[in-house]
């Protein structure tokens, strides 16, 4: 790994610009309205428009399909349906056709797609269709769907294509399980002065990105496919869509222009596919599918549902001795992503502790409820949300403070995790005391109002990138005769930042200023190098390395040509603000034109060198395989990122409202290449999490998701802003992350939910089984505890 | 469908353009005119990524018939700088470090300055109120908060 460590050629020192925090490379253009995303794309009058038909049961066989009325209409260019789709989709377990063919398994699965001239002609064409529907009966809660009476909704289920780490049990709805058998949690209750056992649910929620859901596809006669689109994953995107349609990868070029956020919604593939399979059937016309809000509510992912069962005991010193927890996944209709969801909440799913016995199960179950898939914390935020509220209660029985309670048994570096590998350096201690110092933890203040009632909670995580074993990056460097570089890479910019700090990390490797570097845009998979997919806030660590590896290889090519020119040793030799300079004997070159044209040969006519094209790549190589029975092994993951959060919360006891007053936040990032960025990120994600605890729910009811619009659906908005807020870094270096960096996009919306939680319980002494904990919710609550009358 | 021929004044530039009668007017500035700075979240009123200021009201243009602006001065985000010298808001927004994706952003900016034209010293809680229905996402809106306030300091400090 000593290649990746960034000590290698600069002795140690951190380079001016990493850790600074320079503007955002986007944003003056974003502030001008001159940002280009998808949907700003002109494609001229040829532009067709495309408008799903979708199930409107939950479960139904597909009996017949007659399109030919809607065929009729003027102004409709071609209709498609599960015909053209024979072929399998999906990223981890192919279990999905792109149009559905002889049954539907939620509402909103795609049945038929229309081109047509304008959207209002393909909305009317939609309603001509005419489909016999056999209903079947559904599944809609994941305990019910792995019982013996619930109906079996994928019985292909053991033919289905699967990565090698994905457990699917084919005759029942479960699509993976993962277990970990550690030590012994059945002997080590009999040790246990306090046990709390408890189940929790977490409900369905939406992403929610402010940019809905746009693809425009284009099919020419030779079967060459151009999908511009909103994306996370053009290369994901490439392949498995190539794969689904049985055509080379070559034959797709995905053009993805930044993203107006995603948070995991517009990863993998969700409603790409379809616009391509529509473009066939008008070949050379580019065909537009533009998602309403509403359809972005539950046509594309959602967060999975969570049922889980928590038991975990302590000795009477509160060191935990055993965990035993049970994650049922309301996975959805298709799991093909979810099913990793299910690996990541399995090998992580004690949180960020060191507990010797435990027996973890996961599972993910297919239901008739909108399909799941990735968003911000994959996983953690769900299972975290009971898991802390349990250690709460853990630690309230034995009689220690909650606190001191993580501290004594969080985990540390040089930890066994429960999978068996050995925790590498991290900060977790010093964040947890962090945020209790930030919120004043232990003391209580007064209520505004003689009707409210205070109280603080803290709760802390942990989140590995969760991929493949090998997801790779790719980058590639080139110079402008001015000396100014073009970052090529294939990562996406969705609000994150990555743009910027891959343009930090380049300039630091290479040796020129900031404002030098520009990264080269839109993401284009015809000309950009290969990146897995812009999710698991692995960018800044996975293809941070890349981008530095290909900066590096840069470097060198002119240092040989200098030293070469010079007759000087390239060790001798440094880049410094865009400069050649010689420590030996002060030389100093400018790096315009030579990174070009090369130098003329010092040792007579001709010339040296040749134009600079770095390029560099990383993948990470040491990631092991688990037992799948016990989920042992050396190693699980490529890192952890850990962190927590506290909050202080006001609780009006007429209303049951719940307002965080202020909040506290720190996470271990290894290294803010960017530290306002990071702050950002840290509010951004805690704002999400408040929103998430207090106020976000898909409400579902036989499959029906009943508030598919902003009214129904509540997001935060500025009224619900903390008015005090602390962002730490805390900063304990990844020995194979850029400068030590790993990632934290997702992490900081992880802990929210337990810790408004617990600062509830604080306040008025209930607990609720699930969030969101809204004025009803709450009052009610306060009633049945006889709190309020 | 029946098309009308409208006369308005957009970021300063008298237009004419016909319109089909049902066609809004985020539709107009996106579609006829290619000002693609305003953004569509929702087109149902609730997102606040399409405003615009109408005759100096921030209104959602998703929700407004393009006849209807009709002898109307509409400003949208492409019209907020001048002279390629960008509002205070703008400046503070990229500064402040108030942009992540930036889809919320030309509809905070135009709401942000409706509210410092009506209200040039406001308070946080104004600041709150003028923003809410604009929905962002990403940010938390914290630095949203932070950059409008200091824009409201920076006016007041040298008026413009
Ligand atoms: S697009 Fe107009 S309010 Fe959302
Ligand atoms: S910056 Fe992404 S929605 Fe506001």
């Amino acid at each position: 790994m000593a290649d990746n460590k960034q000590s290698a050629n600069d002795g140690g020192r951190i380079p001016d610009v990493i850790g600074e925090s320079v503007i955002r490379l986007d944003a003056r253009e974003k502030a001008i309205g001159a940002t280009q995303f998808a949907d700003d794309f002109q494609f001229g009058p040829g532009l067709l428009y495309a408008r799903i038909l979708r199930s409107p049961h939950p479960h139904a066989l597909i009996k017949k399909i007659d399109v030919s009325k809607a065929k009729a209409l003027p102004g409709v260019k071609a209709i498609v349906t599960g015909d053209e789709t024979p072929g399998f989709i999906g990223l981890y377990l192919q279990d999905r056709h792109i149009f559905c063919r002889d049954r539907a398994r939620y509402v909103g699965d795609p049945v038929a797609g229309v081109a047509a001239v304008d959207e209002e002609t393909a909305e009317k064409a939609l309603e001509l269709i005419e489909v016999e529907y056999e209903p079947l009966p559904g599944v809609f809660d994941p305990e019910f769907g792995v019982g013996p009476d619930a109906p079996l909704l994928h019985p292909d289920l053991g033919q289905y294509e699967v990565v090698n780490f994905v457990f699917p049990k084919p005759g029942t709805n479960i699509s993976n399980h993962f277990k970990i058998r550690r030590g012994d949690a059945d002997l080590a209750w009999a040790q246990c002065a306090a046990i709390v056992e408890k189940k929790y649910r977490v409900p369905h929620i939406q992403h929610v990105p402010i940019e809905p859901h746009v693809a425009v596809a284009k099919w020419d006669e030779g079967d060459n496919i151009t999908l511009w689109g909103s994306s996370q994953s053009p290369f994901a995107q490439r392949n498995l869509i190539a794969k689904a349609l049985g055509l080379s990868q070559s034959k797709i070029q995905v053009i993805a222009p930044v993203v107006g956020g995603g948070f995991g919604s517009k990863a993998g593939v969700s409603m790409e596919a379809l616009a391509v399979v529509i473009a066939k059937a008008v070949k050379g016309r580019p065909v537009k599918l533009r998602l309403t809000r509403e359809e972005e509510f539950f046509t594309t992912f959602v967060r999975q549902g969570l049922v889980a069962h928590f038991k975990m005991g302590c000795d009477k010193e509160g060191r935990l001795l055993a965990m035993e927890n049970t994650y049922y996944w309301d996975a959805g209709a298709y799991t093909e992503y979810g099913v990793n969801m299910t690996r990541a909440g399995g090998y992580s799913g004690t949180g960020p502790y060191d507990v010797p016995n435990v027996k973890v199960d996961s599972i993910c179950v297919y239901t008739n409820h909108p399909v799941g898939g990735p968003m911000r914390g994959f996983g953690m935020p769900e299972l975290h949300s009971g898991l802390e509220q349990c250690v709460d209660d853990l630690a309230h029985h034995i009689g220690i403070d909650p606190v001191e309670f993580r501290q004594l048994n969080c985990i540390r570096g040089g930890d066994t995790v429960a999978t068996g590998m050995t925790m590498h350096p991290i900060g977790l201690p010093e964040c947890i005391d962090r945020v209790a110092k930030d919120i004043g933890w232990g003391k209580k203040s007064q209520p505004s109002a003689p009707n409210k009632r205070r109280g603080k909670g803290i709760a802390m995580m942990w989140k590995a990138p969760a991929m493949p074993p090998n997801a790779g990056s790719s980058a590639q460097i080139t110079l402008s005769e001015d000396g100014t570089v073009t970052v090529a890479l294939g990562g996406q910019e969705i609000g994150q930042g990555t743009f910027t700090v891959m343009a930090q990390m380049a300039a630091a490797a290479l040796g020129v200023p900031y404002d030098w570097v520009k990264v080269a845009t839109p993401v284009d998979t015809k000309y950009s190098p290969y990146e897995w997919q812009t999710v698991a806030s692995r960018l800044t660590w996975s293809m941070g390395n890349a981008v530095v590896a290909a900066a590096k290889d840069a470097r060198q090519q002119i240092l040989d040509l200098a030293a070469e020119a010079w007759d000087e040793d390239p060790d001798n030799l440094d880049i410094v603000n865009g400069n050649v300079i010689s420590y030996k004997t002060e030389e100093s070159m400018p790096l315009k034109n030579m990174v070009i044209y090369g130098l003329p040969n010092p040792k007579g006519d001709g010339w040296i060198g040749k134009p600079v094209l770095g390029r560099g790549s990383f993948m990470p190589t040491y990631v092991t395989g688990l037992d799948a029975e016990t989920g042992q092994g050396p190693r699980a993951v490529v890192h952890y990122t850990t962190g927590a959060q506290a909050v202080e919360v006001e609780v009006d006891m007429d209303t049951g409202r719940v307002e965080v007053l202020r909040a506290a936040a720190a996470f271990d990032m290894g290294k803010a290449i960017n530290p306002e960025m990071v702050k950002a990120q840290m509010e951004g994600g805690l704002v999400q999490g408040i929103s998430t605890a207090l106020f976000e729910a898909l409400k579902l009811k036989n499959g029906v998701v009943t508030n598919p619009s902003f009214v129904d659906y509540r997001i935060a908005t500025t009224a619900d802003v903390p008015h005090e807020l602390f962002s730490e870094i805390v900063e304990v270096p990844q020995d194979d992350g850029p400068w030590g960096a790993r990632g934290i996009g997702e992490h900081s919306m992880v802990p929210t939910i337990p810790a408004v939680a617990n600062a509830i319980f604080d306040a008025v002494g209930i607990r609720m089984e699930s969030p969101p904990y809204s004025s009803e919710k709450v009052y009610l609550a306060m009633m049945d505890a006889g709190i309020v009358k | 469908m029946a098309y009308h021929r409208i006369t308005t004044t957009i970021n300063g530039a008298t237009d004419v353009v016909d319109v089909p009668s049902n066609m809004t007017l985020l539709q107009m500035l996106r579609d006829k005119l290619a000002l693609t700075g305003t953004k569509n979240g929702c087109a149902a009123g609730e997102c606040g990524a399409c405003t615009v200021l109408f005759n100096g009201e921030a209104v959602n243009s998703c929700m407004v018939l393009a006849v209807e602006a009709d002898g109307a001065d509409i400003v949208t985000v492409e019209g907020l700088a001048h002279d390629s010298q960008l509002d205070p808001l703008q400046e503070l927004f990229v500064s402040e470090g108030a942009v992540q994706c930036g889809f919320c952003i030309p509809g905070m900016l135009i709401s942000a300055r409706a509210l410092l034209d009506r209200r040039p010293n406001p308070a946080d809680h104004d600041i709150r109120d003028a923003l809410s229905g604009n929905l962002c996402r990403c940010t938390g809106y914290v630095r949203i908060i932070k950059a409008v306030k200091e824009a409201a300091k920076r006016g007041h400090a040298e008026p413009a």
